[in-house]
């Protein structure tokens, strides 16, 4: 097809550029520059889509981010295909391909339309009314129905191919919106030297000054003038501007989040370009320079493809070149529609009436539009419309009623006047005030560190927009601290448009019955609103969620006012009683992908791994997430899968010497000649008399008197302890023992160093481990008499210096390494060929738990659950009874956590060997009691035993220390298993071998 | 994201930072000498203050140090930070020493 | 009460729907009643419903500051489950859960109850533990719940990104199949209207300024902005803003306020079938009946009445999102917003008598309140009609504290080893 609509050439389009794009599968031409919207307008193009509930065709109705109804899908590929954009913002390159949403089998002829045969009885929350019966319908019958009905554009089916990006920048002034008032605010901030950030929603910088072809500004047209300022804002080196890129969100603190959309104007993005750019700007002042949003009558069968806001069209034919139609009706309550019929007038359209609801009318655009032989009809009203697809005629009456007119056209031009865009402000947390002459909120006092300039702030006139610009942006410079050079004056020419505006509903009383469109997307009318007050939803967001109106893609940006203003009138109530709903972020939709930014994949959270990682990873190792920390879960060889091959390595350290990474567990240096006193407050144990060169395991409590943390600790000298943590824990307790120091105990002489990251821990177990260290190790005696079991010492281990324990945590003979991080794959590696002639094994993490399991070690986080105190866990006896104070210690002697019948620590074994029970199974005293079966305790871990030849548990059972020998159940979906309880300890119970 | 002054480093992003919750709720000396109902007033009852709060912050991803700050909690306005030990500059809208 | 149904609204079709009358009505307040509830939220509401259905105290107002169902009732993402380990919070939940199942009959409102499954996702092998625990504990207490696979999951939710490149893999989940969604604000006006049907008096735009006491310590009455009214029995159920109501009354309570945080995108037809919840990613999300993406993100550090939080909260929540269904990159986030929840030190409610006699609160309710709306009105109605707990109510005393009788689920899906 051509653009026949196409009448000139437009400032923002490049007339010798054409583009080739589809629409619905249908090739079209349009002009590089434009939006898909004023590309199909200039095809003739105006129906484009379907509203959400009584599907009836819909065409534009705005030229911006506004708008309700144009909403496509675009994109040629699902991996591309984006739902519910604007075709009023999308700009169109070779190549684009889009369609219509929300209709089947198409646009011209969609089925969804039978709702609106049946729209009488569809009325504003009709299914909180019905679909109640049977019980199960609901769930089964009508909400699938509803549901496939409901929705706009279809998700795609594909995960997105494209990249995200974040920045995070800081500036001196942020200035929202380039039209007249932010461009002004731009040139007088940056003469300066503060910097500048300036943002737009538009492709192209100006706002209004773009489709103004009747003022001129220093002496040069309006648009002129806008590119020239810009120009000269483009050589300060202190400003940037940011095109493309909505202000979506104001958070606190002057915290503003920006959006700007890099390639989806692009038919060849280059490869290394992000999709869209996530900005947080942190802005020490902010003008808002929003602009303001026309305003659409409420009048009968206003929605019709065709049916538009007058300052859209004017922005159509003057930037783009482009006629919406050649025979317009134009209905107004303002001067500013005059101005639109006048530019399509010149344009080749034939303005058939304009038909004027206030009573009397006058002025300069009134009088020019007469002079120019446009008929004028005041005090009237457009009654009805008619036309399917497209508009074909307004009915035209006086206001109160009587007879109507009919005229033929194929383009309503209608305004309300303006809405001020408050949406930042209000976010920000300004408050609004009610302004009776604009009929309309408008900024009040700020809460945070901005100014609202121009039409945002309900001015309209361009002088007085250009002045309130300049003032904000020099203001905005001095409050950052800056001193803005010089004032520079603007001369502006421009006809006032006068600021009168009406809200909510035209109709006459007799038209009770017809349906004018308040929310255009949404289907909600007038009427609707009015049903809403009368069954007694009066505040302004209960007729909001009652109705849905304000609830669309617009977030009410066309709709809220009207909707205001019927449920004003309808309940006699001002306007500012009935309240306002509140303004959220993002003002317009914003993109999923660029919140998440670079957070994807591997890159959603930091992986850490240990230095010996990299040899587990070529020995083939399985590894588990634990925490952000990756863990070598089990070395599987040839043929082996979990289960043999963690048999095998549980053998192997039983029978010989097992190797194990230990490096994740966490560890915090304590230091200070109060160090020890510091110990005994943080964890239960007592510590004042443990000897340098000795180890204790610890336990740890919040203050509530549950377990935290645990770990073993040794004292190196008087005043120095290394302290090990959970592997998922190092940060917490580090940060609660910073709390206790720094604010209830700042007298301690103590310092606290994590040092998880200083140090590789390799841990050797089994009766060979001496043997296999033995030979590597200088300046320590390894001996049992020398170093017993819970004994540290420093020396030095192939050539490097390592703090060496002698522990165990599988009851083995064992030694725990730690040697500095950068050493840790070297020495593991010396170990591991050392432990060759043995046979020595690495094992994973499973294997160490089944080798604790064995001998009733906990695991914090399996065993504890943030609900067990230590004697629930069977180590009261690490409780230092004697100790006066240690955090949590109070808590203990609360009446529920003395209870007999708490939870305790006890082993199970199942009476058959071979079942080896679920962790987290439910533990009865009666199977057969019915549901629900009161439950005594769980199991908290189970495993094959390879040493003991069967199956072992540890389970938390009510009253457990005096149930041993109790034969309980545990019932699962298939059968109940028996198990006996009995100590926790499971294996060499005296500790033989450890001592060894 | 707030913007919070670290009396110790300056200005600096609420990532920066953990909070700790209300201020001023000293750990009692003697805890073995409280009843149950005082521990549980020191352990979990707060005022939850609808006005000037005054909490605990910690510089966790910078010097580490704790300080206070008071804050709006009806506008998250931060009014003021200063460092342990020192008292709040205004007690009242029901905040208690 | 006007009945709702099919019927009554073809007829009412039929004359332009003129005959509609208002749901509830709009009364002065009286000079006493019974008994006050403070708060017109879902719970208050729920609260004045069940007085007056289940126990015969009729003379109920329900005092609401501004617009009824404007707190966390009409800003939650409406999800419904009952599926909690211990057996006090499974108690309390499966009670509202049985309460939700036959809810739109009871209140001749369609509350939207839809049964579509609640997914919790296991992300390593302390998840898969942890929720199998779930899974037994609930069986035998008849509560359904049940361990799928990833393939299972994937087969129950097919844009979840099963088996694809994350970096917390989907390792299985648990499946609450009765669980799902409701219509929230239809919750609120369904109570309210069956309730003032029954003679409630719901009056909205009345702030309670402060709780008047006799020198017995008793409570006799509220002072509000349209006048001071006597009751000797309040209960009060104000979310985020107890602690400010309950310090009228000299009562200090272990809760704080938060900000918590949720969002929708904008509509798209019908793609994701169940409710999916991940905790250890922090995220998660339903499809609306009108299309809408509805996520629910965490709450901000501080404490908070300005019901809104920080935007790095939401791009935490949104990356989990896009990890889960990497085609939901190219929606885009319609609206967000903010609500204040009051958590207490357990994030178990506190549903009780309170030291001064006549006084009862409902609260502490934290991120979940919306699922538990009924059985928590049910319970509070029968607290304040017997003026002593319910059987499934009385282990959410305030005293559990000072005892320490926690109820801590949070805990006991601990954080791993």
């Amino acid at each position: 097809m051509t653009d026949t609509y196409r009448v000139r050439r437009g400032d923002s389009v490049e007339n010798c550029n054409a583009v080739h794009f589809t629409f619905d599968g249908k090739s079209y031409q349009g002009l590089a520059g434009d939006t898909l919207a004023s590309a199909l307008i200039a095809n003739g193009v105006h129906l484009v889509g379907r509203s959400f509930k009584y599907h009836r065709p819909r065409g534009f109705v705005s030229a911006g981010s506004e708008e309700p109804n144009a909403l496509v899908g675009v994109g040629a590929t699902q991996s591309r295909y984006t739902p519910n954009l604007l075709a009023t913002q999308v700009e169109i390159y070779d190549g684009l391909v889009a369609e219509s949403q929300n209709r089947w089998p198409s646009l011209e002829t969609d089925a969804g339309f039978l709702n609106e045969y049946f729209s009488a009885f569809l009325p504003a929350g009709f299914y909180y009314k019905t679909f109640m019966w049977p019980r199960t319908a609901w769930k089964k019958l009508y909400e699938p129905v509803i549901r496939r009905m409901a929705g706009l554009g279809r998700a795609p089916a594909e995960p997105d191919a494209d990249r995200y990006t974040q920045v995070f920048a800081h500036c001196d002034v942020l200035i929202v919106g380039a039209g007249p008032a932010g461009l002004a605010a731009a040139l007088e901030a940056s003469n300066s030297d503060a910097t500048v950030i300036l943002c737009d929603e538009q492709a192209e910088m100006g706002g209004s000054l773009l489709s103004d072809r009747s003022a001129s500004i220093d002496g040069m047209q309006a648009a002129e003038w806008a590119r020239a300022a810009l120009d000269e804002l483009r050589k300060r080196s202190n400003v940037k501007l940011m095109s493309r890129t909505t202000a979506f969100g104001w958070y606190p603190h002057n915290f503003v989040g920006l959006n700007e959309r890099v390639t989806d104007h692009l038919s060849n993005p280059a490869a290394n370009q992000p999709r869209e750019r996530l900005w947080q700007v942190r802005a020490k002042e902010v003008v808002l320079a929003a602009g303001a949003i026309e305003r659409p009558l409420v009048f009968t069968d206003n929605d019709r493809p065709g049916i538009m806001l007058a300052n859209a069209a004017r922005t159509y034919v003057n930037r783009y070149g482009v006629v919406p139609g050649k025979q317009v009706v134009v209905f107004t309550a303002c001067d500013s529609a005059y101005r639109a019929a006048l530019d399509l007038k010149a344009a080749g359209a034939k303005i058939q009436v304009i038909v004027d609801l206030r009573k009397s009318v006058s002025g300069h655009w009134v009088d020019k539009a007469r002079a120019e032989g446009i008929k004028v009809r005041s005090g009237s009203i457009v009654r009805g419309t008619s036309g399917r697809l497209r508009v074909k005629s307004a009915q035209i009456s006086n206001a109160q009623g009587g007879d109507a007119e009919t005229v033929a056209c194929d383009l309503i031009l209608m305004s309300a006047g303006f809405t001020p865009s408050v949406h930042l402000f209000s976010q920000s947390r300004g408050k609004l005030s009610y302004s009776e002459e604009l009929r309309a909120y408008v900024p009040g006092e700020s809460v945070e560190r901005e100014r609202s300039v121009g039409a945002c702030k309900g001015l309209f006139a361009l002088e007085g927009v250009i002045e309130s610009g300049a003032r904000g942006g020099r203001d905005a410079a001095t409050k950052a601290g800056f001193s803005p050079r010089g004032e520079r004056s603007y001369t502006v020419s421009a006809q006032s448009v006068g600021a009168d505006a009406f809200i909510g509903s035209v109709m006459t009383d007799h038209q009770a019955e017809k349906r004018a469109w308040v929310d255009f997307q949404n289907d909600v009318t007038a009427k609707d609103v009015r049903l809403a007050t009368r069954e007694g939803f009066r505040s302004i967001e209960h007729v909001k969620r009652y109705t849905t109106t304000g609830m669309a893609t617009d977030q009410g940006k066309l709709s809220n006012m009207n909707a205001l203003g019927v449920v004003s009138k309808q309940i006699d109530v001002a306007v500012p009683k009935v309240g306002l709903t509140t303004f959220r972020p993002p003002y317009t939709p914003t993109t999923f992908g660029s919140f998440a930014g670079q957070s994807r994949g591997d890159l959603f959270d930091p992986v850490r791994k240990t230095s010996i990682h990299s040899w587990a990873e070529s020995q083939g190792a399985q590894f588990e997430d634990v925490g952000v920390w990756k863990r070598a879960w089990y070395f599987p060889q040839v043929g082996e899968d979990m289960h043999a091959a963690v048999a095998r390595e549980c053998k192997v350290t039983r029978e010989s010497v097992g190797i194990f990474d230990a490096s994740t567990l966490g560890k915090i240096e304590i230091v200070g000649k109060d160090a020890a006193e510091f110990m005994n407050r943080m964890y239960t144990n007592a510590w004042t008399k443990l000897e340098p060169g000795r180890l204790r395991y610890g336990v740890m409590l919040r203050e509530d008197g549950f377990i935290m943390d645990d770990g073993v600790v040794g004292r190196m000298a008087t005043d120095r302890f290394h302290v090990t943590t959970t592997t998922g824990g190092a940060a917490r307790v580090l940060s609660m023992m910073e709390d206790y120091l720094q604010t209830e105990w700042p007298d301690l002489e103590v310092w606290l160093t994590s040092t998880t990251e200083q140090w590789s821990v390799i841990a050797l177990q089994g009766p060979n481990a001496r043997k296999v260290l033995e030979p590597l190790v200088e300046g320590i005696d390894l001996s049992a008499d020398a170093m017993p079991h819970m004994s540290v010492r420093e020396g030095r281990i192939c050539g490097v210096p390592t703090r060496l324990f002698r522990v165990s945590f599988t009851g083995e003979l064992g030694f725990e390494v730690n040697v500095p991080a950068g050493y840790g794959r070297a020495v593991w590696e010396a170990i591991f060929a050392a432990g060759k002639p043995y046979g020595i094994t690495p094992y994973g993490t499973e294997t160490m738990h089944v080798l604790r399991a064995e001998k009733g070690y906990i695991i914090v986080g399996q065993e504890t659950d943030g609900t067990v105190t230590p004697d629930d866990a069977g180590l009261g006896w690490a409780v230092g009874k004697a100790k006066r104070d240690f955090v949590g210690k109070r808590s203990l002697s609360r009446p529920a956590l003395v209870r007999e019948d708490r939870k305790q620590l006890v082993g199970l074994l199942t009476t058959d060997p071979k079942v080896v029970l679920e962790e987290g199974a439910q533990i009865v005293l009666d199977p057969t009691h019915p549901i629900p079966v009161p439950m005594i305790g769980h199991v908290t871990s189970a495993y094959w035993s390879a040493t003991l030849n069967r199956s072992i548990a540890l389970a938390l059972v009510r009253g457990g220390r005096s149930r041993m020998g109790e034969e309980l159940s545990i019932p699962m979906p298939d059968g109940v298993i028996k198990a006996k309880v009995v100590d926790s300890i499971l294996f060499d119970p005296k500790g033989e071998r450890l001592n060894a | 994201m707030l913007l919070i002054n670290c009396p110790y480093c300056g200005s600096r992003p609420e990532a920066e930072f953990a909070n700790g919750g209300q201020a001023h709720i000293a750990r009692p000396a003697d805890p073995m000498s409280l009843t149950d109902d005082e521990w549980a007033a020191y352990l979990y009852m707060r005022d939850n203050i609808k006005g000037l709060h005054h909490e605990r912050w910690r510089h966790a991803n910078g010097c580490g140090r704790f300080f206070n700050a008071s804050r709006d909690t009806t506008t998250d306005v931060i009014k003021r930070t200063y460092r342990m030990g020192e008292r709040p500059e205004a007690e009242h809208q029901g905040a208690k020493p | 009460m006007q009945k709702f149904s099919a019927l009554s609204l073809l007829r009412a079709g039929l004359t332009g729907h003129a005959g509609w009358q208002r749901q509830w009505r709009s009364p002065e307040p009286k000079p006493g009643y019974d008994v006050i509830i403070v708060g017109g939220g879902g719970h208050g509401l729920a609260t004045a419903y069940y007085l007056a259905s289940r126990y015969g105290v009729k003379n109920v107002a329900v005092l609401e500051k501004g617009w009824i169902g404007g707190g966390n009732t009409g800003r939650n993402t409406t999800i419904i489950r009952s599926n909690y380990l211990f057996d006090e919070s499974a108690g309390i939940y499966e009670h509202a859960l049985k309460l939700w199942e036959g809810l739109s009959q009871e209140l001749n409102y369609n509350v939207m109850y839809s049964p579509r499954g609640v997914l919790m996702l296991a992300h390593n092998i302390h998840d898969v533990q942890s929720f199998k625990r779930h899974v037994h504990a609930n069986r035998l207490n008849g509560i359904d719940n049940e361990w799928l696979s990833p393939e299972e999951c994937k087969e129950f939710c097919p844009p979840l990104n099963v088996g694809g490149a994350m970096r917390y893999p989907i390792l299985g989940g648990a499946l609450q199949r009765r669980g799902g969604t409701a219509r929230h604000d239809a919750v609120a006006w369904g109570y309210a209207r069956a309730a003032d049907a029954l003679g409630v008096d719901i009056i909205e735009n009345c702030e309670v300024t402060d709780i008047r006491r006799a020198p017995t310590g008793e409570v006799v009455g509220v002072d509000t902005t349209r006048g001071s009214i006597n009751a000797k029995r309040i209960g009060v159920v104000a979310a985020g803003n107890t602690s400010t109501v309950m310090n009228m009354a000299g009562v200090r309570l272990p809760l704080e306020s938060f900000p918590l945080q949720a969002l929708v995108s904008e509509p798209v037809k019908p793609i994701f079938p169940c409710v999916v919840m991940s905790n250890t990613i922090h995220a998660y999300i339903s499809q609306s009946d009108k299309g809408e993406m509805v996520i629910g993100a965490g709450t901000d550090v501080y404490t908070s009445y300005t019901q809104r939080g920080g935007l790095h909260i939401v791009n935490h929540t949104l990356d989990a999102i896009c990890e889960l269904v990497p085609a939901f990159r190219r929606l885009r986030m319609l609206r967000n917003w903010g609500g204040i929840v009051d958590v207490t030190p357990d994030r178990s409610p506190i549903v009780a008598k309170t030291p001064v006699s006549g006084l009862y609160v409902n609260c502490g309710w934290g991120t979940g309140g919306f699922k538990a709306t009924p059985g928590s009105g049910e319970v509070f109605a029968s607290t304040i009609a017997k003026d002593e707990p319910n059987k499934i109510n009385a282990p959410f005393t305030i005293e559990r504290f000072r005892d320490g009788a926690v109820i801590d689920e949070a805990a006991a899906a601990a954080v791993a080893h």
